[in-house]
């Protein structure tokens, strides 16, 4: 990958006059040798793939711990119950994102965006966009390009993995790309993506990782409808026209930064924070045992 | 990065360490054995023993085992899918010395008799380490064609194997050295861009001073189990399909 900052990327893409998406696309191309058609319809397989997860969702299915399952669809049946605070986008948003990680959690096939954890965020957030706006699929896929450019520098630069930064490097990067992602959807320049991505980062700067039992279920889960909402309102507040006072790629630097000052007990190590609270030990005590007696 | 790894990979869930780098650690385990496996021994460190269960690290050794990728939508179900395939499959716990937190001990038996043992390590994102083979250090990730040579300590060995492969047009990704001691054993591990021909490795094993060749094939080795299941699956499936057809047409 060329481009370790956002602004590098706006640089060159202002320079040509070529599409910020087409830039990551390009770069791809050069990358593996193939041709601008065959990366974007790998692209595209990636969407179908995302479609195809969230359509076979399952409320019936339970994670091998107990822990997970069936919370999609009460969140579906509250949304259509038309009570939905949040309006009927957003909460299915935030459905979708559930049951996207809880498909996860149970050993279906999705698509790790940036990683399985967080996988959730992107599709949630792009799937309900199509339906809402009627948009066209090719702007979708190249909406992804967008937040996969976003996703590089992050990956480039601080880091998408959670034993390395912390939550706020799967849920944040998540976040942050899908937030870039929407704001492209809706007509906003370079500096509106980019800005959109900043906000996202600077919600979630410093988020623990710590998970239950080292499972990626709890709090893993809802806080991929917590990363969705982030996402929505960081595009909104971009799109809106209201700029990070921080510079995005001072934004990103800081990322890196936390991330390895969050101490090592909060990077999914299970020994810190919501996985030793009294009823995590009485859980991960439980499955020890189911384990043994194996 | 890949581009494909910040969206994508498609796989099953829910860990790309422990589900996704398992059963890469199975596939790459079982085109090392060249054939089918009758036996598995499946012995769990550190992490994958700890949450391996939660994360299906065991289902996901076995699918790789019978030679499913990691978006095969069969890997939770492939303890079924070995018992189908005639593949024994035993699971327990290992202390390994120096060993990567995720690391997998696998004591596998052939269809053909061969007996091997692998200690394979998930090392982050999906990607995945053979740390050893048969007790001796190995370490290559099973991206690329590799060769594991194991000599005598001695002067000339890397010429001859590396002036090999130069002849061969065969050019190297990677490549390591190591020994256990002064003039004992030395392993190289060399990740080449190309395949090894069969002449190639035929002249290594008879060099004098090289003791094992070891060869990590990445071209197609045919049919695996989950091939086998998955066509037979479909052809049911076409024929209950015909059948509930042809009902339909008569009722
Ligand atoms: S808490 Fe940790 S494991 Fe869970 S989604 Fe966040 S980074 Fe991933």
């Amino acid at each position: 990958m060329s481009y370790s900052t956002l602004s590098s990327i706006c640089e060159e893409s202002e320079s040509t006059g070529i599409p910020f998406w087409q830039l990551i696309e390009r770069d791809d191309c050069r990358e593996r040798q193939v041709s601008e058609d065959e990366v974007f319809e790998t692209m595209r397989g990636m969407y179908h793939a995302m479609k195809a997860a969230d359509r076979s969702y399952d409320p019936e299915l339970r994670s091998a711990s107990g822990m997970t399952g069936g919370e999609g669809a009460k969140i579906e049946a509250y949304r259509k119950s038309g009570h939905a605070l949040l309006g009927d986008f957003l909460s299915e948003v935030i459905e979708k994102a559930v049951k996207m990680a809880e498909s996860n959690a149970c050993m279906h096939r999705i698509v790790a965006a940036p990683t399985a954890g967080s996988c959730g965020v992107i599709p949630a957030v792009l799937l309900a966009y199509e339906d809402f706006r009627g948009a066209e699929e090719d702007e979708i896929i190249k909406s992804l390009f967008v937040a996969a450019g976003i996703g590089e520098v992050l990956a480039e630069t601080a880091c998408i993995a959670g034993a390395q930064g912390g939550c706020q490097a799967e849920i944040g990067s998540a976040a942050a790309m899908a937030a870039g992602a929407v704001a492209f959807l809706e007509g906003g320049d370079n500096e509106t993506v980019i800005h959109a991505a900043a906000l996202a980062i600077k919600d979630l700067l410093g988020l623990t990782c710590d998970p239950v039992a080292g499972l990626v279920e709890v709090p893993c889960v809802k806080r991929n409808a917590a990363g969705a909402a982030v996402a929505m309102t960081a595009a909104e507040l971009a799109l809106a026209g209201v700029r990070s006072q921080i510079p995005p790629d001072e934004v990103v630097e800081a990322m890196d930064a936390v991330g390895s000052q969050i101490p090592a007990c909060l990077r999914e190590t299970a020994e810190g924070g919501l996985a030793v609270t009294p009823t995590a030990k009485r859980i991960q005590e439980r499955l020890n045992q189911q384990s043994d007696m194996e | 990065m890949n581009l494909f790894d910040i969206i994508g990979p498609v796989m099953v869930g829910p860990s790309s360490s422990h589900t996704a780098g398992a059963v890469k650690i199975g596939f790459v385990s079982r085109r090392l054995m060249g054939c089918d496996i009758r036996r598995a021994e499946i012995l769990f460190y550190g992490s994958f023993r700890t949450t391996g269960r939660g994360h299906g690290t065991n289902l996901a050794v076995v699918a790789g085992l019978l030679g499913m990728h990691p978006d095969d939508d069969r890997i939770p179900h492939s303890l079924e899918y070995a018992k189908r395939a005639g593949m024994e499959v035993e699971f327990g716990n290992v202390e390994l010395k120096d060993a990567h937190p995720n690391s997998v001990l696998l004591r596998l038996t052939g269809v053909d008799g061969k007996k091997l043992s692998i200690v394979g390590e998930s090392v982050g994102g999906s990607l995945i380490n053979i740390a050893e083979i048969d007790g001796l250090s190995a370490n290559f990730t099973g991206d690329n064609p590799t060769l594991i040579a194991h000599n005598d300590d001695e002067p000339g060995h890397v010429a001859a194997v590396t002036s090999m492969l130069a002849a061969e047009h065969i050019n190297i990704a990677t490549m390591q050295l190591y020994r256990k001691s002064r003039g004992g054993t030395a392993v190289m591990v060399i990740e080449t861009d190309q395949e090894i021909t069969k002449e190639g490795l035929a002249w290594l094993r008879h060099m004098p001073g090289i003791n094992k060749i070891t060869y990590y094939s990445v071209a197609d080795l045919g049919d695996t189990p989950a091939d086998r299941m998955r066509r037979e699956d479909e052809a049911a499936r076409e024929q209950n399909g015909e059948v509930r057809e042809a009902e339909k047409r008569r009722s």
